[in-house]
């Protein structure tokens, strides 16, 4: 756990480097997380990050298939969006918390 | 007479109709249960078939025998729940209603979900082993196998008995050292989790034994495709894995009806409160075991725990009681390791597997996160157990809540 500095604000993360606090997140924000990720965000990858940030909030279970289910990307898109761990990565951008695949 | 209706007399079903029957007078309520198919099938038995250990007489019994007296059994294939209307309609259009309904219909698997996987080689050279025909096919395959590449792989999150897949190619190791072929045979544990479990401590324990049985692990692998005449299975990041044959956990998901009635999440699994089992949606609708989005293991032992949960909600709310009992997400479950061996892992919702010992705090007999010879005797009376003593929803001699006892952190 730590606090750094993103886009000017203050922001809470833990070891792995995901925010603490979801209502911290600005569009400013993840800019810059994409940026140490290798990503520059388009109107897609906000469509998706706004998607999944909605249903976080709504408490509710985020999987690769759902976004994939979305109507915004398929699955093959989201890969090409956010390439390596999509949902891990999309997660850290959107500024929730780590999705744990429960057994 | 006030009504329940049961939808699926699987492992989880079957414990209801007798819990409840026992508990409410026959004056009062009338039982309903209703299932499609007339066998149970025993699945933790389906994981010893492709090995020849056990054959199809070894896990299946007529559902029917497992059913209290004074409870009626309908079979008939569920065609939709109307909760608005505190009614279930079945095949052939014949209506049932009810005060409470308690959902039972588990999880299937859907290889369709998967383009490519149910083609030219299904039941040729690409097998599940969680059906009693993929299980029986994959044993008279193994039975002629000369040697190769066998991949086991995993399609989607999340799958019933998380363990199982690991334990099939732990007992393919040992099948295949008993056949004189091991040299022969590569296998590969293709997971789209990032290691071989989801917990750590759990994950570092079998990681250690698939290295030690020279099994490759390869991680964060999400299935796109299986190309058939390439043989190969392809992810969604472009990774291609060649296989001579291949053992596949389809995508699982809950059973049709929850989709035809408009009650399911993205896999067909029912949105339940995970402590006191009731749906999210409907306060006379309770859920049990794998058609539950719960997040813990869909296995038989969790069925069991929550079944003593479930069973005190109802009868409170029945009796106008608050509903105090709140489930844990207790698992218990044996890992079959090869050669006689066995792991136990003991866990819930808030604590990870650990090690230690069980049921006994330093005495065990079973050794928790341990590789013994006691452990696999452990799943081999769970089928005894199961049969006599679980389906009948009569007490197991383990307790319901998972104890910190006994574990060391
Ligand atoms: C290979 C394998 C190994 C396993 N190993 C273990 C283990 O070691 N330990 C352990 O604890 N668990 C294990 N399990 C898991 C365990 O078997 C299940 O979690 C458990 O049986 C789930 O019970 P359930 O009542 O939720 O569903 P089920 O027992 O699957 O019952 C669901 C029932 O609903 C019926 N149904 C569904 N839809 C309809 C419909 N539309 N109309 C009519 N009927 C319908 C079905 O016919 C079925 O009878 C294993 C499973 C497999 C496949």
């Amino acid at each position: 756990m730590g606090t750094r500095t993103i886009a000017g604000i203050e922001i809470q993360v833990n070891d792995e480097g995901y925010m603490m606090d979801a209502s911290q997140w600005t569009p400013e924000v993840a800019r810059e997380l994409a940026k140490e990720e290798g990503i520059e965000l388009t109107d897609k990858h906000f469509e998706v990050l706004n998607f999944i940030r909605d249903e976080f909030l709504k408490g509710n279970p985020l999987t690769i298939r759902k976004v994939g289910k979305s109507g915004i990307v398929d699955i093959k898109g989201l890969y090409e969006l956010f390439p390596g761990g999509p949902l891990k990565k999309a997660s850290k951008i959107a500024g929730i918390s780590k999705p744990s695949s429960c057994v | 007479m006030k009504k329940i209706l049961i939808l699926g007399g699987g492992t989880g079903g079957t414990i209801m109709a007798n819990r409840l029957r026992k508990a409410l007078e026959k004056e009062e309520w009338e039982i309903t249960l209703i299932d499609r198919y007339k066998t149970h099938y025993y699945q933790p038995g389906f994981l010893f078939i492709p090995f020849g250990i056990y054959t199809r007489h070894d896990v299946m019994k007529p559902k029917g025998d497992f059913y209290p007296a004074g409870v009626n059994v309908i079979f008939s294939k569920i065609e939709i729940i109307e909760p608005l209307e505190n009614r279930v309609v079945l095949e052939g259009g014949k209506v049932l209603n009810y005060d409470y309904l308690i959902i039972a219909t588990g999880t299937q698997t859907k290889p369709e979900e998967t383009p490519g996987l149910k083609e030219n080689l299904w039941y040729k050279e690409i097998f599940d082993f969680y059906t009693i025909e993929g299980a029986v096919a994959l044993s008279h395959f193994f039975k002629r196998w000369e040697g190769g590449h066998l991949v086991m792989n995993i399609a989607e999150i999340p799958y019933k008995c998380p363990v199982a897949p690991l334990e099939f190619v732990f007992l393919a190791d040992a099948f295949f050292h008993q056949q004189g072929i091991r040299d022969k045979v590569k296998i590969s544990y293709v997971t789209p989790l990032p290691g071989a479990f989801t917990k750590p401590r759990a994950t570092q324990m079998l990681s250690g034994l698939l290295k030690e049985k020279n099994i490759e692990v390869i991680p964060e692998f999400y299935l796109e495709s299986v190309d058939n005449e390439k043989k190969t299975i392809k992810s969604y990041d472009g990774q291609e894995i060649p296989f001579d044959v291949l053992a596949i956990v389809p995508v699982n998901m809950g059973s049709d009806v929850i989709e035809r009635s408009g009650m399911g999440d993205d896999l067909n699994f029912v949105p339940t409160d995970k402590h006191t089992l009731q749906s999210e949606k409907y306060e006379n609708i309770f859920v049990l075991g794998d058609a539950a989005n719960l997040p813990t293991s869909k296995a038989g032992s969790v069925v069991h725990f929550a079944s003593e949960v479930l069973f005190e909600n109802l009868i409170s709310m029945i009796e106008g009681r608050p509903m105090l009992a709140r489930f844990d997400g207790h698992a218990n479950c044996y890992i079959e390791t090869g050669f006689g061996k066995g792991s136990l892992i003991d866990f819930n919702y808030d604590t990870e597997p650990l090690p230690g010992t069980y049921p006994l705090p330093g005495i065990g007999p079973f050794g928790l996160l341990q590789n013994t010879k006691l452990n696999h005797y452990g799943k081999v009376i769970f089928r005894w157990l199961y049969w006599h003593v679980l389906l009948k929803g009569k007490e197991m001699p383990v307790e319901n809540e998972m104890s910190m006892a006994g574990k060391k952190l």
